[in-house]
């Protein structure tokens, strides 16, 4: 399996992907820089968390116009799995790739802390490792991870099945409490219609190791590489 | 030719700044404050060209960069 990580000017997970990666493919994806028009053949474009651009004019705006990412869109209409992290979320929903936007946190402030996660729609490449509703734990880390989406829209990823995870309390349940940023539906993250983007705010690549304080990100990892095989 | 954008969010999208703007004006005194959303505005210096041939640069800009419809409004003011 071959795999691309799209890095911008101002990514700072993209390091972190990279060693999720390899870990669980046991060979190391390609770096793509964002102003290359080219990309590789990949089984996987990932695009990672951090601050593309400063998060200028609004988190992944620029990114989402940069070369590479014509190319990224282009890619995943074909059908290629594309898993989009933190501002790689915001950059997806920027290019339009999925749907809604994420809005500034509802508290204000920057949240970065572990958040208990439940599987809310069971997508075999991505969570197939995982039971539907079963309750996962991965760190956030962001100050616009606010998911909106005009109630039409909402109504139909709800009904489509295209809400990826949701901010749940460690027994799995939805409660105000539990939702970090303001999220509508405590929504983590989303696929899109064909279900071969994933888009989320929490960070699997960062929970990878017992020395981390976690492997729920491996058994993602892992996962999704003998998916795509 | 100058151009200038107001983008703002709409109406019914939770504005976090705009209610903490708000709540600090009230905490001045300054009671007659309802409700603040906030807003950017982007001044665009451009090449001459006719009105027209402006209006439908800086629409397309907006749509293309600008302002993210998903969520925002925005508005186009010409300025000579």
């Amino acid at each position: 399996m071959k795999a691309a990580v799209i890095v911008f000017p101002g990514s700072n997970c993209d390091r972190d992907l990279k060693v999720a990666l390899a870990q669980s493919m046991g060979r190391e994806p390609e770096m793509v820089w964002h102003g290359n028009s080219e990309l590789p053949d990949t089984d996987l474009i990932a695009i990672p968390g951090g601050f593309s651009y400063g998060d200028y004019l609004r988190s992944g705006a620029m990114a989402a116009n940069s070369p590479i990412m014509r190319e990224v869109v282009k890619r995943a209409e074909g059908g290629t799995p594309v898993l989009a992290i933190c501002n790689g979320f915001q950059v997806a929903t920027e290019t339009g790739m999925l749907p809604g936007a994420l809005l500034r946190n509802a508290g204000q402030k920057f949240v970065c802390r572990d958040v208990d996660l439940q599987i809310a729609a069971q997508n075999e490449r991505f969570v197939g490792g995982f039971e539907q509703g079963e309750v996962v734990r991965f760190p956030v880390a962001h100050h616009d991870g606010n998911f909106y989406a005009d109630e039409d829209k909402l109504n139909e990823l709800e009904s489509e099945g295209q809400i990826a995870f949701r901010y749940v309390t460690p027994e799995g349940e939805q409660t105000a409490e539990a939702n970090p940023n303001g999220s509508l539906n405590n929504i983590a993250g989303i696929y899109n219609k064909a279900g071969n983007v994933l888009g989320l705010m929490p960070h699997p690549e960062r929970l990878i190791s017992k020395e981390l304080g976690g492997t729920d990100g491996k058994r993602f990892f892992d996962h999704l590489v003998n998916s795509i095989g | 030719m100058k151009a200038r954008v107001y983008v703002s969010l709409k109406n019914g999208v939770l504005d976090p700044q705009g209610k903490a703007i708000s709540h600090s004006l009230q905490g001045l005194g300054f009671d007659k404050v309802l409700d603040v959303r906030q807003g950017k505005t982007i001044d665009l210096d451009l090449a001459d060209m006719d009105r027209e041939s402006a209006e439908a640069e800086v629409e397309k800009m907006c749509q293309q960069l600008l302002a993210n419809t998903v969520i925002e409004n925005y508005s186009i003011e010409l300025l000579d």
